[in-house]
């Protein structure tokens, strides 16, 4: 793999920037792989990744039907943070957040991480007990974070309306310093780059039909390009998780509805954080570029098409605004949506299942592109080991029946 | 924006004016007593979740108030048809050829 660098970026530009090496090759498929990953996502491709680093397993490929990170992984608002209430969830996400503040040197790759801190917004009374129980739950897990009054809250955001006069008036927040965001695209191609010098086959255009058993076991995937033999088979498939569960006649406790976003216009930097409230159910952050990344919730009905309807689009707007009146008169330059795969208790499922070799990392929903470089981590030893890694037992999908969920609507809800 | 048909209302309404409650004709188990935790789980949990036809639950929130199912493509989104509780959907999957 060649290196990248400040002194290589030099070096190319004396021959024109034409000789750079391609990032990752477009091999033709394989008779078998030990590992077959459905799913070129993020968390297909880190998955991918740390089999090959950390399990020596390097017969893998990962199919995707696409091309790489164009599903979820492209379209979130790239939100990175770890405060969420309960334990089992605090560490799965710190233990990413851990990852990600290495991962650009590890990969070689620009991913443009950015700590530039998340504001949880309090609007009521009962918010604010909530933030303050939050809070004290994740700094006794080691992880960072502070309440914040309204008058820091003002002094960290001067555009955002701290006043009383607001329908909805700021009370205080929460403030972890080492959230922040990401460039998505980045995360896909810098594992997708890394996977592929390990000896990962990266097969695009290529979609799974149906997923072929014997005795209870999986034998291969049928695809358009035909069938491949497989000894085990991840399905990272996120909002069409049900979909591939169906080929095994499956069924998940998964619901998947569209989930809107949408970018202003450029702007001069003007926001240097992230600011969200699940109250007035909006968020904002200003990416690099200068454009102002806004999220909507979700959808309430389920839907595939990967786009929303508008009325979604307006109630976020009308809550950006009540926040940010400074912001009324930007223009959005374009919106979208992307299919997420939600379940009960808003947390995932990473987990063996009663078909031997068959394992599904799903139902990150409204959340998962925080959790890209965890997820991976957790779920590819979980299926070199065929046993679950400590931090993903506790999502294992029997919790549905032992009835063990973790309920994190509380910090998860709009707060992707 | 979808337009749905509210069969007791008679209309054509917009859809803010209803909220979506999930997949429809779910049947509680009449002995809970008697079914296995995996049961229970499935009944309360698991579901359908198609790409295609879906048979589904609307509440007419900002109308009659009443609930009602509807059927829809979650592909394209077209609704093929709504019909009052207690009463079979006309549009099913294998019809359709569609899963
Ligand atoms: C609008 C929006 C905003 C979001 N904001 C945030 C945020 O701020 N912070 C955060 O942490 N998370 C956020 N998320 C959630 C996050 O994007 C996802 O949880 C995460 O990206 C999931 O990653 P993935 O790799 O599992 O899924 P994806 O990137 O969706 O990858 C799944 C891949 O599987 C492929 N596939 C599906 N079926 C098949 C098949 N049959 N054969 C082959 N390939 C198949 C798809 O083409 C797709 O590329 C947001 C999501 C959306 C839609
Ligand atoms: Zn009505």
């Amino acid at each position: 793999m060649q290196q990248y660098s400040g002194f290589g970026l030099l070096k190319h530009s004396l021959s024109y920037h034409e000789n750079w090496q391609r990032v990752w090759s477009n091999p033709t498929p394989k008779k078998h792989y030990d590992v077959v990953i459905i799913g070129g996502g993020g968390h297909g491709l880190a998955t991918a990744y740390y089999l090959a680093k950390e399990h020596g397993i390097t017969n893998i490929a990962v199919i995707e039907k696409g091309y790489l990170g164009g599903g979820n992984t492209a379209r979130n608002t790239t939100i990175v943070r770890s405060n969420y209430l309960w334990d089992e969830a605090s560490h799965l996400y710190e233990h990413s957040l851990k990852l990600w503040e290495g991962l650009a040197q590890e990969l070689n790759y620009n991913l443009m991480f950015s700590q530039r801190g998340v504001l949880n917004l309090g609007h009521t009374l009962q918010d604010m007990r909530d933030i303050e129980r939050r809070v004290n739950a994740n700094r006794l897990n080691g992880i960072d974070g502070e309440v914040l009054t309204t008058a820091q809250v003002q002094e960290m955001v001067p555009i955002l309306d701290c006043s009383t006069n607001a329908r909805y008036p700021v009370m205080g927040a929460s403030w972890q310093a080492r959230a922040g965001t990401a460039r998505h695209d980045a995360v896909a191609w810098g594992f997708a780059r890394a996977a592929d010098a390990l000896g990962v086959d990266l097969l695009q255009q290529t979609e799974v039909t149906g997923i072929r058993r014997k005795d209870g076991a999986v034998e291969g995937v049928e695809t358009n390009r035909g069938f491949i033999s497989a000894g085990k088979v991840a399905c990272v498939a996120a909002g069409n998780s049900s979909v591939i569960a169906k080929m095994v006649g499956m069924e998940l406790p998964l619901e998947s509805h569209p989930l809107q976003a949408m970018v202003s216009e450029p702007l001069k930097p003007i926001l240097d954080t992230v600011v969200m409230s699940n109250h007035v159910h909006g968020y904002v952050s200003q990416s690099d570029k200068g454009d102002l990344v806004i999220g909507a919730g979700i959808d309430g009905y389920t839907g595939y098409g990967q786009r929303g309807s508008f009325n979604v689009v307006e109630h976020t707007i009308a809550a950006i605004i009540e926040m940010f009146p400074i912001f009324s008169r930007v223009r959005l330059n374009r919106a979208w949506g992307g299919i997420v795969d939600t379940c009960p208790d808003a947390c995932p499922i990473i987990s063996k299942t009663h078909i031997k070799g068959l394992y599904f990392n799903c139902g990150w929903g409204t959340g998962g592109f925080k959790a890209t470089p965890g997820a991976g981590h957790v779920f590819a030893h979980t299926i070199a080991k065929d046993e679950p890694h400590p931090l993903a037992k506790p999502f294992s999908i029997d919790r549905f029946s032992s009835g063990e969920l973790i309920d994190e609507h509380g910090a998860a809800g709009v707060a992707h | 924006m979808l337009l749905i048909h509210c069969p007791y209302c008679e209309e054509m309404r917009e859809e803010e004016e209803f909220s979506p409650a999930g997949q429809a004709h779910i049947e509680r188990p009449l002995q809970p007593e008697d079914i296995s935790d995996e049961q229970w789980a499935h009944y309360l949990f698991f579901r359908k979740n198609p790409r295609g036809l879906h048979h589904e639950m609307w509440l007419h929130a900002a109308g009659c108030r009443k609930y009602f199912n509807a059927t829809r493509n979650t592909a394209t989104y077209e609704i093929m048809e709504t019909y009052k509780m207690g009463q079979a959907p006309r549009v099913t999957a294998n019809e359709e050829g569609q899963s």
